[in-house]
């Protein structure tokens, strides 16, 4: 039984470490007011890059630095349009997964080897590190034995709240989100503020999709993310736009993933297609409980701004 | 009031200019420390415009500003503040989910990266005291009521070290009680040397808070008084400028059947707050009753209570023999209501399509424009040629898309919908602001013909001169409630305006 | 000196119709450089491209193949679009119209006669389709419920919902291995007119004029129209709000519901894994560059489908990447995303004189 949680829980921990530097990358976003849909290709583009990068460089440091900056030219491209240009954020989000994704899929095929593919090689990977004693702590040893990756999440969590919540830098940023033109009327500047966060937040996402292909599952596979950037705007809401929450749903779907192999080698009846379905369902009756309580909905809800443009009126 | 000291703030010969419209002409302005001055006068005196130079959202076209003894340029709010000027504006500025401290600071130039929310709160409570600006540093600004956030923003402006106050219309959101605790703060604001600068139109404010007032209008110092020595009546006939000089050629009325009955009609406001208590008024066809009354007293909502864009909390509204209290929309406008907007392109039209289309947006629903389920274009075409004809509607072509149409036309193209589709009452509001004098005089002819076909005609206005001209009764409402419905020809405009500050007659 | 947008006068109608055509040359340009990037000649891949797509009776029926669902949830998509409701649940709809086809397919064929079998199929596609984007519909409605992310979410709930039925209830026992179901009755297979190209191309033509008609001469169009450009305003004209939301996505669903019902029936025959390669989100796509305009819509998606086709045919012959016409298809929105700016504001270069300076405050 011990085994059986351990186990449970060392593999939630490793399939929700990319979930959850993607969550917290939009989330950042998200407060700013800017809505970013283009999380699937933008994970997709940091998985095939850093890869292709520690393949042929050996390095994994440059391989997840590449990821960084691949992830916030792309986000670069979504602030550009949806900022300065006042596109609609919902078409360019997805132009962007396309884009993406295409463009993944592309280098998959010819960032290999003498421009050959990527798909099936074996290249370095982030290891599990053991820590000694910690890590032999019935079932919360499996904290303990993870890939370096899982304990910078362990630190960018707590990190990412306290800058959200008790720093200045965070204060202008959720007043962004929420109400821009008294952010502008203060004195913050709205279009740097939009701009720097969705640029970061694109750098996590990207990191998350680095994780993919450098720890969970590594190497290279065409659609190696399986819909996750998707998941990742259902669990910003889960996460009610907070950081420390983002754990929580990247652990339920990391957990149910677990859960849902073990319930299936154990033979029980719970349809694995009705696991499946649960976060997404569950998403939606939160959406609705949150939308409907008003008062929830004030107090831990979604950015009054997000999805807003923002144009300073000319007088 | 402390006024052998010198001057805290000079403005002079403040002169602001919009493209067609002189908003400050040459305005001059003194604010001694420890005083409350107040700025009186209608929508588009100019009174914000003037507040907004001071605060550096406009620069101005002529004139200086000296902030104790010394010539200053304010370039915008964070030069303002430096210099310890600070607004209240009427929209809050405040971010719901944050909390009360969160929005004190929020913004402030030389903020530590990690924040010392403990002293800050000390010192927000040091200030919430001494001031009586009773606030809860840690409650989120959606908890607080409006009195409360009012609180807040005073105290943003009090925390930033602000010595000269402007609050622009304060009282509008506030209830009687609450008007008092504020006037008791600024009482001790003052006290301690701050002085503040209070924006109205309301009479029994500036009596109320004021030291002195000075009066505006059409962008020139009218007037400026003490006011111990000053009435409501006079400053409302300050205010509106002169006796009337001239009224339309207007036949007599004959009135007929009752066609809008409203009896005991209570309402809410967008905040929650009451702001129709009791309502009780008949328009008979073939009359105009003119609604007098400073904004914010309760108009819109009567309106859009008569309409069915507004919930009823009690009472009644009959058009006819129908009961519309309550029901949406188009229950009101089957029953014959056309309703001319304030908002003109927010509500009365959709900017993005034609004029033809805005024009057929009443009769579509039946023919000749709209049979079985279908529109006949060439039909609503012609519907629109005969319309920009009739009413003199400016624009290119009916085809034209009406966010392009100047604002006098663009009321033309309502009114003639409006007009056109009446069956009964015309509920018209505020028809003619910021309409050109043409505009102005085209639309009131088409309201006094409307009455002689036999509509009832509901109009609220702000414009005193407009309802004495064309109304037959005239109705005055104060915070909700009617104070007194006289007939036209005997209203005078002192006597108006004693309703108007809540005098009943 | 400083660039300022500055609100137009009036909308530029040479820039309506510039901004697609620029921007298209534009994304052209962008991949070209892509292409050379891996060493290859654009203008080659571009006219092999265009030959792959259109080059042969043929291949012009594949085209038309990828062009159907895409012509039919475009349609779809504009339609919601059209009321400021970002219905991005039309991969679902058309997936849960392909389940719901297959359902009466499969087993409903004792109970209905022959002719009778193949409208109903198409009927129940359309009324699954529908019912999915009802949901989120009234959400919004009547609850408020944003429907960006409801739509979205009810995607997964109907790709796994088919997966789980491909793979577990309604799989075919004779299958040898594939997932997938039992072939369809004949009786329930849709006429294909050119090539595999089926009757849903019939379908998308009328549901555009019906779409055109609709929009352009009814009283319910001249409503939508309203509600979608004002809100407020058509609250004022007496215009019920949520009933037309409904109804309008109804329509929407319905749509993408019929495209997977035609794909079902007329593509493959059988309920199985590729009943849409990601058609629901390209239709986003279609249905913004075709500026909701429904035969705009018909001519976009025909466009893309060529894209795809053409790349897949280029792959093949070239060499090059299978993902080429997914990157050129992504490409193509960027400039017209940031182009749409234009048609509504205009650039201005402005020097800092004072009174300049003052006037832009």
């Amino acid at each position: 039984m011990i085994e059986l949680l351990t186990s449970i829980l060392a593999i939630t921990l490793r399939a929700g470490t990319s979930l959850i530097y993607a969550t917290v990358g939009e989330i950042y976003t998200e407060r700013s007011g800017i809505l970013n849909l283009g999380l699937e290709g933008m994970m997709l583009m940091g998985a095939v890059t850093a890869f292709a990068v520690a393949y042929h460089t050996g390095s994994l440091v440059l391989a997840l630095v590449v990821a960084l900056l691949v992830g916030a030219a792309m986000a670069t491209i979504h602030a550009f349009l949806t900022v300065t240009m006042r596109a609609n954020q919902v078409v360019s989000g997805l132009s962007l997964t396309l884009f993406g994704s295409g463009l993944a899929s592309f280098l998959g095929q010819r960032l290999g080897p003498g421009g050959q593919q990527l798909m099936g090689l074996i290249g370095p990977k982030f290891t599990q590190l053991e820590i000694p004693v910690l890590s032999r702590i019935p079932v919360l040893g499996a904290l303990f034995d993870q890939d370096i990756l899982t304990y910078l999440v362990y630190a960018l969590v707590p990190l990412a709240w306290f800058y959200l919540y008790k720093t200045r830098p965070g204060l202008n940023l959720r007043a962004v989100g929420e109400n821009p033109q008294t952010a502008d009327a203060m004195g913050i500047n709205v279009t740097r503020v939009r701009y720097l966060y969705t640029i970061c937040g694109g750098m996590l996402v990207s990191l998350g999709g680095a994780h993919l292909s450098l720890a969970y599952t590594p190497g290279w596979a065409e659609n190696i993310t399986g819909g996750r950037g998707w998941i990742v705007i259902a669990l910003v809401i889960f996460a009610m736009w907070n950081p420390a929450r983002a754990v929580l749903g990247a652990v339920l779907f990391g957990g149910i993933n677990a859960v849902q192999f073990r319930l299936q080698a154990a033979g029980t009846h719970i349809s694995a297609a009705f696991l499946n379905m649960l976060p997404y369902l569950a998403t939606i009756v939160v959406l609705i409980v949150m939308t409907w309580w008003e008062a929830l909905s004030k107090r831990i809800g979604a950015p009054a701004a997000l999805g807003k443009g923002y144009m300073r009126e000319e007088k | 009031m402390n006024q052998s000291a010198a001057p805290l703030l000079q403005m002079r010969d403040i002169t602001k200019r919009f493209p067609g419209v002189l908003a400050n002409d040459h305005v001059s302005l003194e604010l001694y420390p420890g005083e409350v001055l107040a700025l009186l006068g209608e929508n588009g005196a100019g009174k914000s415009t003037l507040m907004n130079v001071l605060v550096g959202l406009y620069r101005p076209d002529e004139g200086e500003i000296v902030v104790r003894g010394r010539k200053v340029e304010i370039h915008s709010p964070r030069d303002a503040a430096a210099l310890g000027i600070g607004m209240v504006h009427q929209n809050f500025m405040l971010v719901e989910t944050m909390t009360v401290a969160e929005n004190i600071i929020l913004g402030m130039p030389d903020l530590p990266f990690k924040p010392d929310m403990e002293a800050i709160t000390a010192r927000i409570r040091e200030l919430s005291a001494r001031y009586n600006l009773e606030v809860d540093p840690a409650a989120y600004i959606w908890q607080l009521s409006v009195g409360e956030q009012q609180r807040v923003e005073i105290l943003k402006l009090i925390y930033r070290g602000a010595e000269i106050l402007i609050l622009d219309e304060p009282t509008a959101v506030l209830t009687p009680q609450e008007a008092e605790e504020l006037r008791r703060v600024i009482q001790l604001m003052t006290a301690e040397g701050k002085a503040a600068i209070f924006i109205t139109h309301k009479m029994e404010e500036v009596m109320a808070f004021s030291q002195r007032v000075m009066v505006l209008a059409r962008g020139r110092v009218v007037a400026e008084k003490r006011t111990a020595e000053t009435s409501p009546q006079e400053l409302a006939q300050l205010m509106v400028g002169r006796e009337v000089l001239f009224r339309l050629e207007k036949r007599a009325c004959q009135p007929g059947a009752v066609v809008l009955e409203v009896r005991d009609l209570t309402a809410e406001n967008d905040k929650g707050l009451p702001a129709l208590r009791g309502i009780t008024l008949q328009i008979h066809a073939g009359e105009i009753l003119g609604i007098a009354g400073v904004a914010g007293n309760g108009q819109r909502e009567l309106a859009e209570a008569i309409t069915g864009l507004r919930k009823a909390t009690g009472g009644s509204v009959h058009i006819g023999p129908h009961d519309v209290t309550n029901q949406p929309p188009l229950r009101a406008i089957q029953a014959g209501v056309s309703h001319i907007p304030e908002d003109r392109m927010g509500m009365g039209a959709v900017g993005n399509m034609a004029v033809a289309d805005n024009l057929a947006m009443k009769g579509y629903r039946q023919s000749p424009l709209g049979t079985g389920g279908v529109l006949r274009y060439p039909r609503i075409l012609e519907f629109a040629r005969r319309m920009i004809e009739t009413f003199r509607i400016a624009t290119p072509s009916p085809q034209t898309r009406v966010k392009f149409l100047s604002g006098g036309n663009l009321q033309k193209t309502i009114l003639a919908r409006e007009i056109t589709a009446c069956g009964g009452l015309l509920v018209a509001v505020h028809p003619t602001r910021g309409l050109d004098v043409g505009a102005t005089e085209a639309v009131r002819k088409l309201l006094l013909e409307q009455r002689d076909q036999g509509a009832a005609v509901l109009l609220i206005s702000e414009d005193l001169e407009e309802l004495l001209a064309i109304s037959d009764r005239i109705a005055v409402m104060f915070e909700g409630q009617i104070m007194g419905i006289v007939p036209a020809e005997q209203a005078t405009v002192e006597a108006l305006g004693l309703m108007m500050a809540g005098v009943r007659s | 000196m400083r660039i300022v947008f500055e609100k137009r006068q009036t909308i530029s109608n040479t820039a309506v119709v510039l901004v697609p055509v620029v921007s298209f040359i534009i994304s052209l340009f962008l991949g070209g450089i892509i292409l050379l990037a891996s060493g290859v000649n654009p203008f080659v891949t571009y006219a092999a491209m265009a030959r792959g797509a259109f080059g042969s009776w043929q291949v012009f029926t594949e085209t038309l193949v990828k062009a159907i669902p895409l012509m039919l949830t475009g349609l779809g998509v504009s339609i919601a679009f059209r009321m400021q409701f970002w219905n991005i649940g039309a991969e679902g709809q058309l997936t849960l119209g392909g389940v719901a086809a297959a359902w009466v397919a499969l087993f409903w064929s004792g109970f209905l006669p022959d002719w009778a079998l193949l409208p109903v199929v198409l009927l129940v596609g359309m009324a699954a389709g529908a019912l999915l984007a009802g949901v989120p519909a009234a959400l919004k409605a009547y609850l408020k419920v944003d429907e960006t992310l409801t739509t979205l979410m009810l995607n997964y709930v109907a790709i796994l919902f088919s997966q789980s039925l491909y793979y577990g209830a309604w799989r075919d026992p004779q299958g040898y291995g594939f997932p997938g179901t039992a072939l369809f009755p004949t009786a329930a297979w849709l006429p294909r007119i050119a090539g595999r190209a089926h009757l849903g191309l019939v379908f998308a033509l009328i549901a555009a004029a019906l779409l055109w008609f609709i929009l352009k001469y009814t009283r319910w169009g001249f409503e939508l129209r309203i509600i979608g450009e004002n809100k407020t305003a058509s609250r004022y004209l007496g215009i019920n709000i949520g009933r037309n939301i409904v109804l309008a996505l109804l329509l929407s669903g319905a749509l993408s519901g019929l495209a997977g019902a035609c794909e079902v029936t007329g593509i493959a025959r059988r309920l199985q894994q590729g009943l849409s390669i990601g058609y629901g989100y390209t239709a986003i796509i279609v249905a913004w560059m075709a500026q909701l305009n429904p035969w705009a819509v018909i001519f976009v998606a025909l466009l893309m489908a060529a894209l795809l086709v053409g790349g897949d045919q280029v792959q093949m012959m070239m060499g090059l990447p299978a993902a080429m016409s997914l990157v050129l298809q992504g490409l193509l929105l960027f400039p017209m995303l940031a182009g749409a700016l234009f048609t509504e504001y205009r650039l201005r270069i402005v020097r800092s004189t004072p009174q300049l300076q003052e006037a832009r405050q």
